[in-house]
């Protein structure tokens, strides 16, 4: 791994929900193209804290520096942030009354002010990219579930992000379209994206993690490479973990 | 009455509903009984106007809604006064669509001010009646500001419905989904182009239906403003009625132009309401 700056930084991050704890304590490094997948029971805090990486959710006390870039709720640059940072939804959230091409071409054309022509050569590189350029001129709801989640990935990839944030991406689909948004995961990881996925997907972090990282109640738990995350866990609480969701 | 006593399994027909609810359920059955009951309305109306001596002159109706002459078709008083009615409730919605959306944005910035400042806008307007405000707007703020009768009849309805229709986008910017404003702050967009590009567009199908219901209101409380005087349909058929005496046929006539426009109104956005379902 090389030894740069980190492209994401969070020393100590804390975040309360009113009384409720939600990140405790919490250190994490990501480097340049490191692929990181964290995962751990609901409600253990990971998807508040990839919310907090690109600015939908502010900790409450701790620094978090994000490609040079300090985060917090008043920073003049969380917009260019945003748009260093991609992030693809559970539940999808393309926009419903825009085509295909109109979702991928909004963002560049409205935030990074580029032409439409321009705009759309980009569109369509990227539709190629996660394998559905004829769906260009239809509206989300006229797709299949792994297919709009391709489509909210290109999205992302369109506003020529560095860092993209995975939040469940395959959590809302029916089995049978996991493995095409999986597919181009891959195939995004293999380009040298820096990719934080929180997923319970462990066939998909076998293959592209080089982080493992378990998180449980508000607390990063454990952190290593797969390898040994997989077959050695450190942490008793992480073992039991995996034995429940690998047991099938 | 239960039909559920013995199950009825697949294949079965069900059993027939009792002959009164049978009777009263067909569709000539009521279409009789409505029509019945408009005739006795009418047939009351009648001969209730009848025993008063009231002498019914129709024919002198037309007249005031249209005419031919040599240059062709002369619009009457009644349909100018509705050209003037459409003028002031169009321009009114108008303004009260932008103080509106003023309104509800300051309400939902979720400023403490902001959303103050609207709450207490909307609690003066909506608890005080229309026609005192059109004597503040007319009486007081009219001489304070020089306002004519116009203007302070436009400011009225204007105000009166901003607070009505603040609360319609309020509740169809709301009914949009929370990811919208997730996925459009993740693509580097700001809180106004979120709203442009992404929030209105779509709250527009949640927003439809009542907002013509408020136009359909503003078109019925602009009739208000004849109190002070202005050029419009009501006012029209008060002064015909003061030169002819035909109060009961002006005012029907009067009656029913207001429903004949709010009706074509409503059936008008039902359809575009039809064509927003499919686009989505």
């Amino acid at each position: 791994m090389t030894q740069t700056a980190p492209i994401i930084d969070a020393t100590n991050l804390d975040k309360f929900y009113g009384d409720f704890h939600a990140l405790k304590d919490v250190n994490l490094t990501v480097h340049q193209g490191q692929k990181m997948v964290i995962c751990g029971p609901s409600g253990s805090g990971k998807s508040t804290l990839i919310r907090c990486f690109n600015g939908l959710e502010w900790h409450n006390s701790g620094k978090l520096v994000i490609d040079g870039i300090e985060v917090h709720e008043h920073a003049k640059e969380i917009r260019e942030l945003r748009q260093e940072v991609g992030m693809v939804f559970q539940q999808f959230n393309l926009f419903p009354h825009l085509t295909v091409l109109e979702n991928l071409t909004i963002g560049p054309m409205k935030v990074r002010r580029i032409g439409q022509q321009e705009a759309e050569e980009t569109a369509r590189k990227y539709l190629d990219r996660v394998h559905i350029p004829e769906q260009a001129n239809k509206y989300p709801s006229q797709l299949s579930g792994g297919q709009q989640q391709r489509v909210a990935i290109a999205r992302s990839l369109c506003m020529e992000t560095r860092i993209m944030l995975f939040d469940e991406p395959t959590s809302a689909l029916d089995p049978e379209m996991i493995n095409e948004v999986l597919d181009v995961m891959v195939e995004l990881a293999n380009t040298g994206m820096t990719m934080v996925v929180v997923t319970h997907e462990m066939g998909f972090a076998r293959k592209v993690a080089d982080t493992m990282v378990f998180m449980e109640d508000g607390r990063i738990v454990e952190t290593s490479p797969p390898d040994q995350f997989f077959t050695n866990p450190s942490s008793e609480r992480c073992r039991i973990f995996l034995d429940q969701i690998l047991e099938h | 009455m239960s039909l559920t006593e013995t199950p009825i399994l697949k294949g079965q027909a069900l059993p027939e509903r009792p002959a009164i609810q049978r009777f009263f359920g067909s569709v000539s059955v009521s279409v009789a009984i409505y029509l019945a009951v408009i005739g006795l309305i009418a047939w009351g109306s009648y001969t209730g106007a009848q025993n008063m001596g009231y002498n019914w002159q129709w024919y002198r109706i037309p007249q005031y809604l249209y005419s031919f002459t040599d240059d062709g078709f002369q619009p009457g008083e009644l349909l100018i006064g509705l050209g003037a009615t459409l003028q002031l409730s169009i321009t009114a919605f108008v303004l009260a669509s932008v103080l509106g959306l003023l309104v509800a944005l300051l309400r939902l910035s979720g400023l403490v001010i902001g959303s103050a400042v609207a709450v207490g806008f909307l609690e003066f307007i909506r608890n005080i009646p229309l026609l005192v405000l059109l004597y503040l707007f007319y009486y007081v703020l009219g001489p304070i500001f020089g306002l004519d009768r116009y203007t302070a009849s436009i400011l009225t309805l204007a105000v009166f419905h901003s607070a009505l229709i603040s609360e319609i986008l309020r509740a169809g910017i709301n009914a949009v989904a929370q990811g919208q404003w997730e996925a459009a702050k993740s693509i580097g967009m700001t809180t106004s182009q979120t709203y442009r590009y992404i929030i209105l567009p779509q709250s527009v199908r949640f927003m439809l239906p009542p907002m013509t219901g408020e136009v359909v209101h503003l078109i019925k409380s602009s009739a208000i403003v004849s109190v002070i005087a202005v050029a419009e349909l009501t006012t029209f058929g008060r002064n015909i009625i003061s030169d002819t005496y035909m109060s009961f046929e002006i005012w029907f006539t009067v009656a029913i132009v207001y429903m004949v426009v709010t009706l074509i109104l409503s059936i008008g956005v039902t359809y575009l309401e039809r064509r927003y379902d499919v686009d989505q």
